[in-house]
């Protein structure tokens, strides 16, 4: 059985006890060095969260109170709280129905030729750096006079929202079972019908769901807003989207630009009702996923 | 049971003939000795021991036949479900077994329990013992790559890595550190699954390239570059055509005596072509369930010539299907 | 002979068949509708794409007759002389996200390797969404975080730490007291990058089939090996495509890296001084630019940065489609 010389380093004794032989040992060791590299990196990815999450929190509770979510500056950010839902809410009308109508395009009617420019079209929009996307709305609507203005925020916070959107609404059209379409065309009713009726409505709670988490990026993108709606001062609420409108992650930035302490303690508090609501989204939309795919695979 | 019976069952020309490398009959050294080492204390029921002073050449007359598998009372469950019932087994060094029977009758499962591949299964269990030349296969300082190192497997589909061929062949063998006559190493592997010539003139191609079942005798390759002390085989051929599995069959007819090999296979002729002994394996319903249970298991011959227990009868003669 | 039709039934014949007909119409032109929303909506995200690229180019365009491709080379950055050379920030951009590279890549592939072949099912479970959960932070609080707590840790420990022991590497340059340096945005982007790299190489090991392991498992190698032999080889393009996503992350990393950074333009590759990236000059800047010329070439950062970030993107989605590399999970 051997194979050409004589190799006594690399035989062994079958009969012997099921111990390591040969170099096993240490390759026994690399392998558990390296799956212990692994685990602390997953470690270390942890930490750096809680390391985070536990700052923001430590030092944004201090600022939390009452008077503060309600109030305008000085006192509060309640402007900036109302000025964010503002823009997003607007964001959200805008890029929820081109998310689902280009993932519906890909899923129901792009053939082969078709599918793989639309496809390449929205990843590479899903890539775009958000300060590309600011300075294109800026240069489009801002600039030469334009003005500063809720809506336009909300327009460029639309574009970086549509990919993500139409991901994930693609992923839930997909799940839809091929039989209900087939069904449907089987009883001759139409196309448009059919979508209306039976795929959407089944496909809801992941369309929901992908808004939510879209909604939940939005909230925090500041370099959009920043170059379009920062000159609000917050002082006074406001939800005229024709208008500049305070936000969040600008006042934010402001407030890490300038050396003041006091305005550190607001930028803490800011970014720990910031992470709440994103946190609370995050949530909300897995646990929503979770029922939705449990009814599906019934 | 005494061993008198293995030892008849030993024909000493077998022990004495070289042994052939391929259907080519490309020989070893005359005198080399299969590889069994003398042992110092005598198996279990071995009528006394070798003397330690004898040469090489005549202590091999002395030695039984050893049981390379011991499986007793081995019961295999998955979480509640129960796959195995009480499956008692001996196979024998240098022979070929085969496990037969219909589907979902546990002969895969048992076969994977004897290297320790169900154990990435997470809700595997097994009772009773399995011994692989004395050892428990699973007590509790075994490691289970050292018995993947000695018994080998090769499965149904052919699995072979994203390489070149020849870097399929010759992965194993440097991770154990063979550095050495690597390319004679390789061309051995091959030339012993009657794939040397097919691809001799293209190793450094993708492995990916073969034909399906080239691809499994890759795999087979593969396993027997390290020499491994036992080939498992589960189900080789089931995944390929008439004239693959063909030259799968032959492949383990060339390779009968230097490896112990276990095969998994549905294909009754197969068994009947290849194996020395054949164990039926079969579901009987004890309680509500029907659990896999070992019917019977004898020389080859006498399972499908004359078989005793009926079931296995019904099943050889195709009765039931 | 036909047989007779009753008045009522007649009438009801003619009926039935209008409204049949009706029927069939709203159906086609309900039909027709919904694949002309559709498709226009798929064209305007195009439309889009191109007005992006139009704009940008458009608004580069002086900068670009001024300097043309010196731009890239030329290093002297003020304002307020109305003299304008790129090359600061790009090497700052390049050390940054090359930083973010090297190390968040390697790590972000061994999460992935624990998530997918490592860890068990509920381990996986909990930590996944945790390490996703770090993509989720907004890029302004991370700055911020990076800012006020990063900064002091790193100006007394790390920076000095390798500026005495390693300083002969120019890199390695003197520390400075604020605690705004390029490292320390280097490190905010691979905290940015490892997320995404994670994910998407987790996906794909998830992908590598049962029996390729068992293959290599079933010749007595350690599991190891068996990820090194196995599952490694067969995601290479997958996770090269993974690196390029983040890349693209890390490139486009303007605020936070704006935060941590010091918004110096000066060309220099110490790691420890201020710095400015491409991302980062543009979101401090374009605010409040002191003259058209100056506007202008920040639309030519902005350019440039749109060229290598699509690139890197494109050149991702190639990279998954041509090897096929699990190329869902990239989405």
């Amino acid at each position: 059985m051997r194979f050409g010389h004589h190799d006594p380093e690399h035989e062994f004794d079958p009969t012997a006890p099921l111990l390591a032989t040969g170099n096993l040992r240490r390759r026994h060791l690399t392998s558990r060095v390296i799956q212990g590299l692994a685990v602390a990196a997953a470690v270390a990815a942890v930490a750096v969260l809680v390391i985070v999450v536990w700052a923001v929190v430590s030092h944004g509770a201090k600022a939390i109170s009452w008077d503060f979510i309600t109030k305008p500056a000085p006192e509060g950010v309640g402007p900036n709280l109302v000025g964010t839902a503002v823009i997003v809410a607007l964001a959200t009308l805008m890029a929820m129905p081109f998310g689902v109508l280009i993932a519906l395009f890909l899923s129901e009617y792009a053939g082969p030729r078709s599918t793989r420019p639309v496809q390449l079209i929205l990843d590479v929009m899903n890539g775009l750096p958000s300060i590309i996307v600011a300075v294109f709305v800026f240069a489009l609507l801002v600039a030469n006079g334009g003005g500063q203005a809720g809506w336009k925020a909300a327009l460029a916070l639309a574009i970086i929202m549509v990919p993500l959107i139409a991901r994930g609404t693609q992923e839930v059209l997909r799940l839809v079972p091929g039989h209900q379409r087939e069904a449907a065309d089987a009883l001759g009713v139409a196309r448009w019908r059919s979508v209306l009726s039976i795929i959407l409505p089944a496909a809801l709670p992941g369309i929901i769901t992908a808004t939510l988490l879209s909604v939940a990026r939005a909230a925090g993108e500041t370099a959009p807003v920043l170059l379009i709606s920062s000159l609000a001062p917050g002082d006074a609420f406001s939800v005229n989207p024709l208008h500049e409108l305070p936000n969040v992650p600008v006042r934010i930035f402001q407030l890490s630009e300038e050396a003041n302490p006091e305005g550190f303690t607001e930028a803490w508090g800011l970014s720990l009702i910031l992470i709440a609501i994103i946190l609370a989204l995050g949530l909300g939309s897995r646990a929503l996923l979770n029922r939705s795919k449990r009814k599906m695979t019934r | 049971m005494t061993d008198i019976d293995d030892l008849a069952d030993i024909d000493r020309e077998e022990l004495e003939e070289p042994l052939a490398m391929n259907g080519r009959g490309h020989e070893e050294g005359s005198s080399a000795p299969r590889r069994i080492r003398l042992r110092t204390e005598p198996l279990p029921g071995v009528i006394g021991p070798p003397a330690a002073t004898e040469s090489a050449a005549e202590s091999h007359l002395h030695i039984a036949p050893e049981a390379v598998f011991e499986a007793q009372a081995v019961s295999i469950f998955y979480g509640k479900k129960q796959a195995l019932i009480d499956v008692d087994m001996r196979i024998r060094r240098g022979q070929v077994t085969a496990l037969i029977g219909p589907s979902g009758c546990g002969k895969t499962t048992f076969l994977r329990s004897l290297n320790r591949m169900n154990d990435s299964v997470p809700s595997f269990r097994i009772e009773g013992s399995i011994r692989y030349h004395g050892h428990d296969i699973y007590g509790s300082n075994v490691d289970t790559v050292e018995v993947r190192r000695r018994i080998g497997m090769v499965f149904q589909k052919p699995n072979p890595f994203p390489k070149s061929i020849f870097d399929n062949i010759a992965w194993a063998p440097r991770n154990l550190g063979m550095r050495q006559g690597l390319q004679e190493r390789v061309e051995k592997a091959l030339r012993g699954a009657a794939l040397w010539d097919e691809v001799k003139d293209r190793l450094k191609d993708s492995a990916l390239g073969l034909s399906g079942g080239q691809q499994q005798r890759l795999c087979i390759a593969r396993a027997i570059a390290i020499e491994p002390d036992v080939l498992l085989l589960d189900e080789p051929a089931s995944a390929l055509d008439p004239i693959a599995t063909g030259a799968i069959e032959d492949l383990i007819h060339s390779l009968k005596g230097r490896f112990t090999i276990v095969i998994v296979t549905h294909n009754m002729q197969q068994a009947a072509r290849v194996a020395d002994r054949t164990a039926f394996f079969s579901l009987e319903t004890r309680g509500e369930k029907p659990i896999g249970t070992l019917i019977e298991f004898d020389e080859t011959e006498k399972i499908f010539g004359s078989p005793r227990d009926p079931r296995t009868r019904d099943y050889v003669t195709g009765r039931f299907g | 002979m036909r047989s007779p039709v009753t008045v009522d039934q007649a009438r009801n014949n003619t009926v039935n068949r209008r409204t049949s007909t009706r029927l069939k119409y709203v159906d086609q032109v309900g039909d027709r509708l919904l694949l002309c929303c559709c498709a226009l909506g798929a064209l305007l995200a195009g439309v889009v794409l191109v007005l992006i690229a139009k704009e940008i180019f458009e608004g580069a365009q002086p900068a670009f007759a001024k300097y043309g491709l010196s731009f890239i080379t030329s290093h002297e950055w003020a304002p307020p002389l109305e003299k304008f050379g790129g090359e600061g920030v790009i090497i700052g951009t390049l050390i940054a996200s090359a930083m973010a590279l090297l190390i968040g890549g390697p790590v972000a592939i061994a999460i992935g390797i624990f998530l997918a072949l490592l860890a068990p099912t509920g381990v996986r479970n909990v930590i996944s969404p945790l390490v996703e959960m770090l993509a989720a932070i907004p890029s302004v609080i991370l700055g911020f975080w990076g800012l006020l707590i990063l900064g002091p840790v790193l100006v007394s420990t790390i920076e000095p730490f390798l500026h005495d022991n390693f300083g002969f590497i120019p890199l390695f340059g003197e520390p400075q007291t604020t605690g705004a340096s390029v490292f320390n945005a280097g490190l905010i982007l691979t905290i940015m990058v490892i997320p995404i790299i994670a994910s998407v190489s987790r996906d794909l090991f998830m992908a590598v089939p049962r029996e390729l392991q068992d293959g290599a498992s079933a010749l007595g190698s350690t599991r190891w090996e068996v990820i090194r032999g196995g599952v490694l080889p067969t995601t290479a393009s997958g996770m090269i495509a993974a690196c390029l996503l983040g890349l693209g992350r890390a490139l486009g990393g303007a605020i936070a890296v704006s935060q941590v950074i010091g918004g110096g333009t000066e060309s220099h590759i110490s790691l420890f001084r201020n710095g400015g990236t491409m991302a980062s000059i543009i979101a401090l800047q374009f605010p409040s630019a002191v003259s058209a010329l100056h506007t202008s070439s920040l639309y030519y950062l902005a350019g440039l940065l749109l060229v290598i970030g699509v690139t890197a993107n494109l050149l991702a989605s190639w990279v998954g489609y041509r090897f096929g590399s699990a190329g869902g999970a990239m989405r």
